[in-house]
């Protein structure tokens, strides 16, 4: 990004280098974090998990390959399932519908809450009266047997799952985006970009937007924990579409399959060890974020670190 | 006043919304699920039954309006039709037996979390750096991260079918006679162990961190300083000027929790079998009885409204600055 500055002096007028900074030392501080590290680390590894699904175990993971119940073996790493299909398989075919899901629900929520938030904020009065009272009852509504209800009512598949998760999983970005939106709209900038005429989208989308980037990304991050643990949750209770793989659907074969009754613990242990894992590594990232752009939460240097660097 | 008038209204606006949204969705969704449960169970009823449901489920040819007017003249009434799964059990009648059992609970879970997870917040926040500081968010975080039907399975496994020192699953034994004995009390408390511990375990976190963030910024307040300038006991101005004005976004989560005790014990209540209205929904779901889902469902959004609604006129009382605007 410096050298892109450097290259076109003339360019960097005052505003675009006032508006790049806190955006390169977000990032430097996003590198330099160790749990921002942590967690972007496990996500790549999933990531990577996901996309290699097909060549790692070729051919549908389903398939009944072996007997049924076997312990952990060398030839099955994680065992087989009580139908005899092979249970690493499916956790790592399991992955690819749970975080497209998650990836899904996340960014359709969040780009809703920008859109509301951006609204209320830019436009206010009647508009921000209306869209706030819409927003507050859904985040009222109790979600889980609203999404419940809705999935009872529409036909079961993947785009149901998706449909019902961003409906409500919305109203939360909202809020959040629309209250820093509001605070941004107060700034002098904005005052300054609309007395020159400049139209509401672009108002709304290259002033204020860029300039609550920490904020919309912590959201993006706590929208996917909620879609991939909500997925989890519905089709644990058997209202997703049960003939996909996923970690939801697995967990919810092996509950169905009485695999803790009959004690087989690694039907069931991986697909919950790996929701928990995204998700706290997604968490881990959102913490980061929060610690780089509020300076109050970051560790208190102990007297050791301060005499280092007065030292230095 | 104009505050809780206020907050009345929304609440209001809010319920007639789930009424609506109750009413439109057998109407507009596809599939036509209510001929489907008419399919389903038609002998057992008799015709006029199957006429009333007709008319509180709307398949019948009267324009919409006035459907919408007879439903919410139904609602207001209580009528909300004969529950399919259990027939002829009217579905209030399945509904208030039930509700008891979620707001047991819920209820004990929601409070030894709040209570629990400020405590730690606080003294996290008071010694920064320290062992609850350093050691406790992140476990708590990474407990968080799990699927909350995970670990209740899990805790089901080990606990009930593994060691066997807790029943696993019902509210109480069967056979025992509900009432006010010691016996059935303890027996209630035993069954109640697993499914709310792991309530607990999930949502500790959440309190602790909040607590724990508002605690920090309240700590570098001026009047803290002066506090510790008067040469107060650390006690006394942890509790009682710091945690005590860090109190109040922790007021509000109570509301919001509260809504989650209703709705959100739906999973636990299901791996447990823990006769509540979560536990219901599902099976009113899998058995297509849309009258009592209905019911279930307004049911649960009156008592989140109402809890919140409770705690607003709390917050009356705790914050003056609500008072004066």
């Amino acid at each position: 990004m410096t050298t892109v500055i450097l290259q076109q002096p003339g360019k960097a007028a005052g505003k675009t280098t006032a508006a790049r900074k806190p955006n390169r030392s977000f990032v430097h501080g996003l590198l330099s974090n160790k749990k921002a590290l942590t967690g972007m680390a496990v996500m790549l590894v999933f990531i990577a998990l996901a996309l290699l699904a097909p060549v790692l175990f070729p051919g549908d993971p389903s398939r009944i390959t072996a007997m049924a119940s076997l312990e952990p073996s060398p030839e099955h790493w994680l065992g087989t399932t009580a139908k005899g299909q092979d249970v690493l398989a499916l956790t790592v075919h399991g992955s690819r519908s749970s975080l497209f899901v998650g990836l899904t629900v996340g960014f359709a929520s969040t780009f809703i809450g920008i859109l509301v938030g951006l609204a209320s904020a830019y436009f206010g009065k009647f508009i921000d009266e209306a869209l706030s009272l819409v927003t507050n009852v859904f985040l009222l509504l109790p979600g889980l047997p609203l999404l419940v209800i809705l999935a009872a009512f529409l036909p079961p598949g993947l785009g149901t799952v998706i449909l019902v998760l961003v409906v409500t999983g919305w109203a939360g970005s909202a809020r959040v985006l629309r209250s820093q939106a509001l605070s941004i709209r107060s700034k002098d900038f904005v005052a300054a970009a609309v007395v020159s005429g400049e139209g509401a989208g672009r108002i709304m989308f290259r002033e204020i937007l860029p300039n609550m980037a920490s904020i919309v990304m912590g959201t993006l991050l706590a929208c996917v924990i909620y879609g991939i643990g909500a997925q989890a949750g519905l089709e644990f209770l058997g209202l997703g579409d049960v003939s996909t793989v996923s970690w939801g659907n697995n967990l919810f074969w092996a509950g169905n399959e009485g695999a803790l009754l009959t004690g087989s613990w690694w039907v069931f242990v991986p697909s919950g060890v790996c929701i928990a894992l995204v998700a706290f590594a997604l968490a881990l990232i959102n913490y980061a974020v929060d610690e780089v752009t509020n300076p109050r939460l970051r560790k208190i240097k102990t007297p050791k670190d301060t005499e280092r660097i007065a030292t230095k | 006043m104009r505050f809780i008038l206020r907050r009345l209204g929304f609440y209001l606006i809010a319920f007639w919304a789930s009424i609506t949204l109750n009413f439109l969705l057998p109407r507009f969704m596809p599939g036509d699920p209510v001929s489907r449960m008419f399919a389903r169970s038609q002998d057992r009823m008799q015709p006029e039954q199957i006429e009333a449901l007709r008319k509180l489920l709307g398949v019948d040819d009267r324009p919409l309006w006035e459907q919408y007017i007879d439903y919410l003249h139904n609602i207001f009434t209580g009528q909300m039709g004969v529950s399919i799964s259990r027939f002829p059990t009217p579905v209030t009648e399945v509904i208030s037996s039930q509700i008891g059992w979620t707001l047991l609970l819920g209820g004990t879970a929601l409070v030894i979390a709040a209570v629990a997870g400020n405590l730690l917040g606080i003294l996290a926040a008071w010694r920064r750096g320290g062992a609850v500081d350093s050691v406790l968010p992140p476990v708590l975080v990474f407990i968080g991260s799990f699927p909350y039907f995970w670990l209740a399975m899990g805790a089901l496994y080990l606990f009930g079918v593994v060691l066997g020192w807790f029943p696993i699953r019902h509210a109480f034994t069967a056979g025992l006679e509900p009432g006010f004995t010691w016996e059935f009390i303890g027996d209630v408390g035993a069954h109640l162990v697993l499914p709310a511990l792991t309530i607990v375990l999930v949502s500790i976190g959440g309190w602790m961190l909040g607590m724990r963030n508002t605690m920090i910024a309240t700590n570098s307040e001026d009047y803290i300083t002066m506090a510790e300038a008067k040469g107060l006991r650390p006690s006394r101005i942890m509790l009682r000027y710091a945690a005590r004005n860090a109190m109040l976004p922790s007021v509000t989560s109570f509301g919001m929790g509260l809504g989650f005790v209703v709705g959100g014990a739906l999973l636990t209540e299901v791996v447990f079998a823990y006769p509540g209205v979560g536990y219901q929904l599902l099976n009113a779901v899998q058995g297509l009885d849309y009258p009592l889902m209905q019911g279930l469902f307004l049911t649960i959004t009156a008592a989140v409204l109402l809890a919140n609604f409770l705690v607003d006129i709390l917050y009356v009382r705790l914050d003056p600055r609500v008072r004066s605007n």
